[in-house]
Formats: C-alpha cells, structure tokens, sequence
C-alpha cells in the first residue's frame, strides 16, 4: 500500500490525488482562488498572478504552475495575498474599459467578478485603456475590443493549441503588447475561422460574438416582412442558468412559445433539416463507397471546419459532403416555399455557433440575390432577446413548431453533440430497423468525450472506418494520419470541442455543464418515437411533392478553392 | 584534421614555435571601442607601411614556421577603451594610447624598425609616464584570468589560441577525466554563475547530468543586455575559443552533444568572431563527430537575439532559440529538467564558461585561491559613468569599490563627488558612500540589498539625481518588459508615470508610498527574474535617498540641480540692463519687459531649455 500524500492548507490536510497543480487540490476542499489565464483544457500560462499562495518559507508560487508536493505547508488568504491580489486587480483596471452597464458581458465577466469580489474601491492610476475606435468588426462572426483586453492569452492559446487555427498572437513587447492577427490585418483578413472559441474563453468582453439583434427586431416589426425562424439541435439544451434553466434541460417547446411572443410568424425546428441531411448523405456516402471515389467521405454541416478546410486544406474538399448543412437545407425549402407569400420573407437561424453567422454570408447560399438566411442569431442573443422582450420564460407553456415540418426524428436531434451525425447515419445505414440494433449502434463507439473517437462498422462484406473528431486540432490530427496513409471511410469533423453544444455562441458553461448538454440531447432522443431520419413520415411527402425535381439545388453545394474562383 | 590527442599535441607544438619566432609583436585593439576610434585603419595603414619597409610582417602563425617574424594582430578589446585605439607592443609589453592613423609611420620608423618607444603616445598618470602596460594603475590592479587574452592575441586565430595553451583543458577533460571528475573540480572551484544569479555552476551540471533524457544542451547567454555593460562582448570578440572550450568541457562533463551560443544581433564583431572560431574549430576537428578519435561528438550553433532584455532569462532565451516568442516561462520545471527543445540544458554565462578551462587546466585549489571564501575566482566589470578611467576591468571577488572606483577607475572625473554607484544595471541597485569598503562578492551585496548582476557599474557623482536615476532605469524596464505577466507589464508602467511626474514637479504626496507598495508587489508576484527586480532601482534610491525624493514632491526642487522641469530661471534685476536679448532669444516668448528697465520670466510659459541664461551678457540671468 502506497503512503497517502498531503498537503496542508491553510491549517486543513488535503490529500494529493494525482492533481497536477494546487489549484486543483484547493477546489477540492472548496477553495476557489482567483484566476484569469487558467483554463484546464489549456496549457499553463501563469501570467495573471492572482493565484499567488504563501508557502512554508514565506515565498510565494502559483498555484496553477506548481505541482502539490507532500507536507507542503500553504495559506491562501494572508493579508499580504489579499493586498497583492488587489493591486494586481487594479492594474488590469486601470488599464481596462471600465464601461460595465453597455458591455456585452456585463454581469458575465471575471474581471468585474472579482473586482467586487475582492473590493476594489477605487482605481489610483489614470485610465489608459485602448479606444473603442481600434475594435475590429470585420469578421461577421466576432468582435474584438482591445480596450477590454487583459492580455490573459486565453485566446491566443485556445486558437493556437486547441483549434491549430493561430488566426491570433502577441505582438509587440511589454505595456504596448497587444493580441493581433498577423501585421494586424482585420480579422475577416486572416486565417480565422469564426468558431468563437476564443469568445468563449474569453474572461472579459474582449471578445464577444457580433450581435445581429437589431435586424431582427426590425423584420419582426415590419408589417410587410414576414418572419421565419429556426432552432438549432443544440440550443435547446443550453439556454442557461440565465433564464433560470439547468444544463441539459431540453426547453424546446418553451423556446417556441418565446418566438411565437417575441413575433415570429412561424417557428421550424433545424432538426428537420438534419434529418434531410442523414438521408442525403447516407445515400452521397453509400454511392462513393460503391465507386470508391473522393473516399473518406467528410461531414459538411459544420462550418467552422469548412472553413478551415478551405484555408488549409483545399485538396480535401473534394472529400467534403455536398450536402448543405441542415440549416442551409431547411432555409432553402422555406425560402422556396415563400416565394409564392406576398410578403418579403426574412428567415432567422438561431444556432449555437458564431461561424454559421459567416456560413449565411456566403454567396454559395443566395437565391435571387438575397441570403437564404437573413440572420443567425447564436443562443446567446436568444436569450438577450427573450431578456429584453420581458417574457417570464419558466412560465411559458411549450408549443410545437410549425406545420408542415413538425416532425422530426431523434436522429437529427443528435446532430447538436460531437458524433451524432456520425450515429445518424449509421441508423440510416444500418439494414435492422429493430430497437436492439439501435442500443447497439448506441455502443459503437462515436459516443463520448475524447478529442478523437474511431470505430470500425460492418457493412456487408466489408467493414467502414470511422474517425468523429471534434476540436480543429483533433481534425489536424486526424487529416495527418490520413495522409501518412491510414485510410477511413467516413469522417466526422466538429470544429468545436465536444460539438455544436459547446460552440462558440452558447453562453458559457463549465465543463461539466457542457456534458450535461450532451446528456439532454441523447435524452431528447430517446424520449422520441422516431429515432431513424428515414422514418420521418413527412420525409416522403417533402421528397415527392415539395421539393421534388429540385434536390439538387435545394439540398447540396459544392465549395470550391478559394483562390479558384 | 586532427584525429587523435596526439596530433593535437603536435599541432600545439608547431603553432607555439611559430608564436615563438614572432619575436616583436604589435598589436592593435579590434574590439568595439578602438574599432569605432578607427583601429582598423590604423591595423591597414600599420601593416602597408611595414610591407613597404621590408619587415617580415605576419599577420597569421605561419602553419610551418621557419623565419623571425614580427605579428601584427588585431586583439580582442583590452578594457581600457576611455584611451582607445589602443595598439600593444610585445615583448616589451609597451601600450600606446589614442592612436591616431597619422602615428602609424612613427612606430614602424621608431618603434618597429629600432625598438624605441615613443612618450607622446604613452598613458601619463599625473605627468609620469606609464610604457608598459601592466604599469599603468588601470591595469595594475587588475587580476585577469578570464580576459587574460582579451588584447594579447589575435582573436580571429584559433593556432594563436592553441599556441598559448589553448584547448589543453578541453584535451584533458576528454582523455584524463570522466564526467563526474570534470563536475567535481568545478563544483570544488566554487565557481557561480556570472550571469547574476550566482547559482553553484557545478551544482547546475550535476543536475543535467542526473537527467536520463539522451539528448541534452548546452547553451550560452551571450544576451548581454544591461545598459552600459560589455563584459561578455569582451570576452566573445577577444578570446572568443575560451568560452567555446568552457562549453565543449560542459558538453563533455554533461554528456551533451549539441550547443547554442544565444548573442545579440547588435554585437556583430562578437558575432563574426565567434562563427570564425567555431569554424576553425570545425575544420581542425575540435568540433563535430568523434572528436579527437573519441566517441564524443558536438556541433555548435549561433543564434542571434533581436536585442530585447527578457530574453536573458533562460526560459525567455530557450524559447526565442526555438523560434518562439521571447516569453519566459513558469517554473517548475527548471531548464536543467527542461530547457532547450524540453531537453535537459545547462544554461551559463559567457564570462562563467570562460572561467572554466583555467580550472580545470589549474585546479579548483588554485582557483578559489583567488577571491573570497563564498564567491571564489574573479569578476569582470564594465566601468562607465562619471569616472576618469571607463572601461572593462577583473578584478578578484572581495575587491572593494573603493578600490575599483579610486584606484582602478582612477576617481571621479571633473569637480564631483563620488555620490553613489549602479551595480547590476537596472535589476541592480544602488551602493553609496557607506558601502565604498564593502567587498564585492555575490553575498555581501545581497545583504546589501544589491546583486552583482552581470556586471555592470555606473559610478555617479553629485550631480546626479537620484530619482531621475530610478525614472531612467524604470524606463528601460518598463520597455523590456515581455509583457506577459500582469504586475510587471501594468505595474512597472504605473512606477514609470508616477516617477516622471515626481521629476517633472508634479508629485504627489503619498507617491513614494504608492511606489513602494508597487514595487512590493511587483517582487512578489512576477513571473521572471526581471519583473521580480525591476523595482530594485526604485527602491534603492528610496532607501538611500529619500530626502531627494521628498524635496522633488513637497519642494518641487531637484538637490541635485539636475532635473530640467524644476530648474528655477530668475532674472536679477539688479544686473539686469534691459538689453532684451533674452526675450529674443527664448524659443517659447516667456521673457518680456520695457528696454533699459529689467525684464522678467513667466516660469508657467518657461520650459527651462537654459539658453536665456547663456545669452545674457551681463550674467544676470540664474538658474538653478
């Protein structure tokens, strides 16, 4: 039996349990220390200093740098702690826009956290934060404001090491030190692909997503527009302590009461389009199996990952899917369909993703002229807005979506978490209809929470190898193992760590939340009577009445190299 | 090629005899200073007029020696660059001062050609005479062990270096020493790093040495950044294969096989030099696979740095030679765990590696014969400021700044007097007349509230401010910082503002304590070595002179007189003719008044640029 380790805190032994730094062992015994840069899925940074603890000796360490060792002796909250925490606070503010009531982030940011937090009275030195005039807005999907900047590098490390985009760095050397993009260029300009990930680390307003909410506010009251909306798969489950809803809790129908309210003339579900993708993948993918051409077929519904495929991998796109992403396919029917309505049609997608804000832009996805998608909204300016129009949303009693879309399958609700489509499509693929091949392909392996799952799926004769990837860096991983050669059949790729549940429009969630949104949507799933995209009923009368002859235009695309066009 | 111990041997052998029969030498100072005094020149114009002459001129060893020659060479920097160019006659070891190309015909008529010396060139110490130099009080005092070459020979030749013993260590460590032997005589010697820390350089090699990673580095901080200090561009320009040998004996002690010299991009010379040596280095076989027939191997690398302080930090210097952003890093884990590429690395100085093969050639007994118990062996010092004699000393540890700044230095320069001294650049701190006594050694200045850093003085006088002093070195921190921690890059920022406003007599009361607590913090909590000292200035001068700081907040006047902002300009008007020309004069019209009767400054227009005062032809206007 190995001996027990310890460490002593503040007066109380704590055992050591393999944590890698004391910031872990000290939240176990419930002792939260202040912290910027300290992100667990992040490498160690160390540069804030509020996490300082007073050792033995009387000399300070980091707690999120040094690693417990047994009989190590530490107080957390000695006056000195206190006083040097204030200061180093008070720095960063007096270096920070410190216009709290018209932030983005007001009430959702560390820094005035724990300005209150620890009692800052006053700032003793002039404010020199940088002016609002160096924002740059030229992305459609975030916006950066260095005046909010603290220069944690939670950012820069969440696009460098987890996403392998580094659209952002440092630049420049000490109190002139700035995150840019290369030679500052705006950040439509550079490798950034709108995932928002940095948004979501982002412990101030730095980085926020761009808010469209006025342009929806407009169409809605304007008489002569009529307003279509759909929801994502994954904001369902993610409306947040905010409005009063645990993690995971599929508020589904309350959020389609909220629309209706706020004014919406009809309100759709995107999983109808996700079941309409499993359907037209499936069958993309079963034909290039058949003529082992552009093989592993590549999903095509997230698009941050189209775009960084289009930036640093052009000579996969002939792998990507043509399908549209579900958003894209449901919008295309209904703007189709309106084109008979005598008043102008303005659709709203609301979805968890910042990047989807870039994929309505794109002028692959136009009709006449017009975006199909007028305007994303991310799940985060849902619920600015459902704030802003007053609505008691636990109050509100669900509602169903509008007909003739109303029916939709647990296979598409699924598409909202890292392997769902994966497992859309093996249902679809699969030759048992039965309930037992269902909990058996439950257990194939594209469930969970590892960056890279892979899974090996008899069809036939043969057998498929599949790779679920989510995070870019995870892609990455996966692309290079392609090409040294290891062949797969079918690749999911997220751009998102852990999926559309955790995407960069979702408010912020701690790590376990974001399972728990994972858990909601499987829940979702189970508790349908249709778990299979091809047994949707209305799929037949969608195929053979609504957008017959028109599949192909209404259903898929095909992106082309950038630099081609 | 050498191949084996012996064709070294054999080749020592030769380049000494071909050393031997240059029977004169002259030698002219190619390092930095005398190089922009224009010693290059003088090394051309030297070496034409000798050809021209018929004297048998040789500026490299001859590869088989044979005839009597004399050398010309161009040395590494002698220290004394106050006096440069400087050109060294040898074997009498004569030394001319301020040489100018317009001399060179008189020392080859006079000096060359008959051996007489020439006064007019000679360094006077109150009207006496100094020819050699080892005579002159510069010199004299001096006990040079790592720049025993710096200035004698010909940094550019590797045979010279050989010639004089060069590579006997390296030679020794690999065929008469294991690993454990070579660390044992350097952990006995004592020696701690010279880059400032002081930290048990045989301790650090022990430690990478423990490592079981296979691939290990040695590096070398040539990042020499402190304003004012020039010991280890010295060192690298003028005996460039000392530091090489110190490293190759670390390598093989350690078991590394790859090393890195980290140099700044603004010593070009060092820069040269050192690819030069390595080069030659590489074409002997001193350096690449199995050397000497052995089964060591090590190549060496220069990088060079683009010039910011942080970067000598060691984790800051590893990840700039990766190619990454200069950031220093968290520790744990320490450069001996994971340096260089995550790999086990010794990281030391360049003055530190320089030490090394005299100990080993000479033994630790020998060396910590010299210097004080705790901080055995010598220390360079770049001696600037107010003082008659700036230049590059070594001096033995324990050795007094009295010594250094009075003897050495040759006392304060002009009418001022000695007031207090800079050591360790802006991570250093200020020593005042109290301390004149004090020995130098790594632990006394500790206790002194100071380090030794890497060894830069800066001697001031009594006209210097003391506030402006802190103003300046905060200045210089605050743009060195990375930026990456929070107290360092906000907090040295708000030092910086506070203490401009106090020189330009707009403190606060309650400003020296707001530094305090700043600089309080900033210590405690800063990620790196150079945001946990960069208040050191500050706080010294508090300590020191706090009066000064008072009379620039409560007085708004500078004891010192120095401070442009809060010089007090007034007219006499007793000696005042009413001439006008001062109101002419004055850039920002702030002197008026009727002709003939006397005018008057309004100070809140005046921006003290002085030039009133030395218009006035009736001294009538005051400053002060």
């Amino acid at each position: 039996m190995t001996h027990k380790q310890y460490i002593t805190v503040d007066g109380i032994p704590v055992e050591i349990e393999g944590e890698k730094n004391l910031l872990e062992v000290l939240r176990k015994v419930g002792i939260k220390l202040p912290t910027f840069c300290y992100h667990s899925d992040l490498s160690i940074y160390g540069a804030c200093r509020m996490c300082m603890v007073e050792n033995e000796k009387g000399g300070l360490d980091a707690a999120c740098s040094t690693p417990p060792r047994d009989g190590m002796v530490i107080k957390t909250n000695t006056e000195r702690l206190r006083r040097y925490r204030k200061n180093i606070l008070e720095l960063i503010l007096a270096n920070h826009c410190r216009d709290c009531t018209t932030c983005d982030n007001n009430s959702n940011c560390k820094l005035q956290d724990l300005a209150m937090r620890f009692n800052i009275e006053g700032v003793r030195f002039p404010n020199s934060a940088r002016s609002t005039r160096d924002d740059d807005t030229s992305s459609p999907c975030i916006v950066r404001d260095a005046g909010k900047c603290i220069l944690c590098g939670d950012c820069v490390r969440m696009c460098n090491e987890v996403q392998n985009v580094g659209a952002i760095d440092f630049a420049f050397r000490g109190s002139k030190m700035i995150i840019s993009t290369a030679f500052n260029k705006p950040l439509a300009e550079s490798p950034c692909v709108g995932c928002g990930q940095c948004s979501v680390v982002c412990p101030t307003g730095a980085i926020v997503v761009k808010s469209n909410i006025k342009s929806v506010w407009k169409a809605i009251n304007d008489p002569a527009v009529k307003t279509t909306v759909q929801i994502a798969p994954a904001v369902r489950v993610a409306l947040g302590r905010e409005l009063g809803v645990r993690d995971g809790e599929n508020v589904m129908g309350k959020i389609v009461a909220a629309l209706r309210r706020m004014g919406f003339d009809e309100v759709y579900d995107t999983t109808f389009g996700a079941d309409l993708t499993v359907l037209e993948e499936t069958e993309e993918f079963l034909a290039r199996i058949e003529e082992g051409k552009n093989i592993p077929l590549i999903t095509s519904c997230c698009p941050g990952w189209i775009q960084y495929a289009e930036k640093k991998h052009p000579e996969l796109l002939e792998n990507i899917s043509t399908c549209r992403s579900p958003m894209q396919m449901l919008a295309s029917i209904l703007k189709d369909q309106s084109a008979q309505s005598s008043r102008k049609p303005f659709h709203v997608a609301i979805m968890p993703c910042t990047a989807k804000k870039f994929e309505a832009a794109r002028p692959e996805f136009t009709k006449d002229g017009e975006p199909i998608v007028d305007v994303v909204l991310t799940t985060q300016e849902l619920i600015r807005m459902i704030k802003e129009s007053g609505i008691m949303f636990n109050e509100l009693e669900p509602e169903a979506v509008n007909m003739p879309f109303a029916t939709v399958s647990g296979a598409g609700v699924i598409f909202g978490v890292t392997g769902g489509v994966t497992e859309a499509v093996l249902r679809r693929v699969s030759s048992s209809k039965s309930r037992t091949a269902l909990n058996m392909i439950e257990k194939a392996g594209q469930r969970g929470s590892e960056g890279i799952r892979e899974l090996e799926v008899p069809y036939g004769e043969a057998v498929l190898h599949i790779a679920v990837a989510s995070g870019l860096g995870n892609a990455e991983k996966v692309i290079e193992r392609m090409k040294n050669g290891e062949h797969f059949d079918f690749i999911e790729i997220m751009a998102c760590p852990g999926g559309c549940v955790c995407g960069g429009g979702q408010p912020f969630a701690t790590v376990q939340d974001q399972k728990e949104r994972g858990k909601g949507l499987y829940e979702a799933d189970r508790q349908l009577s249709i778990r299979r995209s091809e047994e949707n009923p209305l799929m037949t009368s969608v195929y053979h009445d609504i957008i017959k002859g028109k599949v192909h235009e209404l259903l898929h695309v095909h992106y082309t190299h950038k630099e081609e066009e | 090629m050498l191949k084996s111990r012996q064709d070294l041997i054999e080749y020592r052998r030769i380049a000494k005899e071909a050393y031997e029969l240059q029977t004169e030498k002259v030698i002219v100072c190619g390092g930095t200073g005398c190089v922009a005094g224009g010693s290059l020149k003088v090394f051309d114009r030297l070496r034409e007029l000798m050809k021209e002459a018929g004297i048998p001129v040789e500026v490299e060893l001859q590869a088989e020696p044979h005839d009597h020659t004399v050398g010309l060479k161009k040395s590494g920097c002698h220290g004394f660059c106050e006096m440069g160019p400087l050109v060294r006659i040898d074997p009498q070891g004569w030394l001319y001062t301020k040489v100018q190309l317009s001399d060179c015909e008189e020392i080859v008529e006079e000096t060359v050609k008959n051996g007489r010396y020439i006064d007019r060139l000679a360094y006077h110490k109150m009207g006496e005479i100094c020819r050699r130099q080892e005579d002159i009080p510069f010199y004299k005092q001096q006990n040079r062990v790592v720049l025993e070459h710096c200035g004698h020979i010909d940094a550019t030749a590797i045979r010279e270096y050989i010639a004089l013993d060069g590579y006997t260590a390296f030679e020794k460590a690999l065929f008469d020493m294991t690993g454990d032997e070579v660390i044992d005589e350097i952990s006995r010697s004592g020696l701690r790093g010279r880059g400032g820390g002081g930290f048990p350089t045989g301790r650090k090699w022990a430690q990478v040495k423990r490592q079981k990673e296979p691939q290990k580095y040695v590096v070398c901080n040539g990042d020499e950044g402190d304003p004012g200090a020039f010991m280890d561009r010295s060192v690298m320009e003028g005996d460039p294969n000392r530091m090489i040998e110190g490293m190759m004996i670390a390598a093989c002690a350690c078991g590394a096989s790859e090393g890195y010299i980290y140099v700044r991009a603004e010593y070009p010379l060092a820069v040269e030099r050192l690819r030069n040596a390595i080069a030659q280095a590489e074409e002997l076989g001193l350096l690449g696979d199995n050397i000497l027939g052995t089964e060591f191997s090590f190549h060496m690398h220069i990088n060079r740095g683009a010039g910011a302080f942080v970067c000598g930090e060691g984790s800051a210097l590893t990840a700039s030679i990766e190619g990454k952003r200069g950031f220093p890093r968290v520790k744990p884990p320490r450069t001996v765990e994971h340096g260089l590429f995550d790999k086990p690395t010794v990281l030391n100085n360049v003055e530190t590696y320089a030490n090394v093969p005299s100990i080993i050639n000479r033994g630790a007994d020998w060396f910590t014969s010299i210097g004080t118990e705790k901080s055995p062996g010598t220390k360079a010092f770049a001696l600037t400021g107010n003082i008659n004699n700036t230049g590059l000393i070594e001096v033995p540890m324990g050795t007094t700044l009295r010594q250094i700044i009075f003897d050495i230095g040759g006392g304060m320069r002009g009418d001022g007097e000695f007031k207090a001294v800079q050591i360790g650049g802006p991570s250093g701190a200020c020593l005042t007349k109290e301390h004149l006594d004090l020995p130098l050694d790594f632990d006394n200045l500790k206790h002194a509230h100071a380090m030794i850093g890497s060894g830069g003085l800066v001697v001031m006088d009594d006209h210097t401010c003391m506030v402006e002093v802190a103003r300046f070195f905060m200045n210089f921190t605050k743009n060195e910082s990375c930026g990456k921690c929070v107290p360092c890059r906000e907090g040295n920022k708000r030092m910086l503002e506070i203490l401009e406003r106090i020189v330009a007599g707009e403190g606060r009361d309650g400003d020296i304590e707001l530094l305090q607590e700043l600089a309080e913090t900033i210590s405690a909590t800063a990620l790196c070595g150079l945001g946990k000292t960069a208040a050191s200035p500050v706080v010294s001068t508090i300590r020191n002179f706090r009066s000064e700081y008072e009379a620039h907040i409560y007085e708004k006047r500078c004891p010192a007189g120095a401070c442009q902002k809060l010089k007090k300009i007034s007219i006499d008007p007793t000696l005042c003719k009413g001439c006008s020309k001062c109101a002419r004069q004055c850039p920002v019209s702030a002197i008026s008044g009727k002709i003939k009767e006397p005018f008057s400054i309004d100070l809140s227009k005046c921006i003290r640029c002085g030039s009133c005062v030395s218009t006035c032809p009736f001294h009538a206007i005051k400053e002060g």
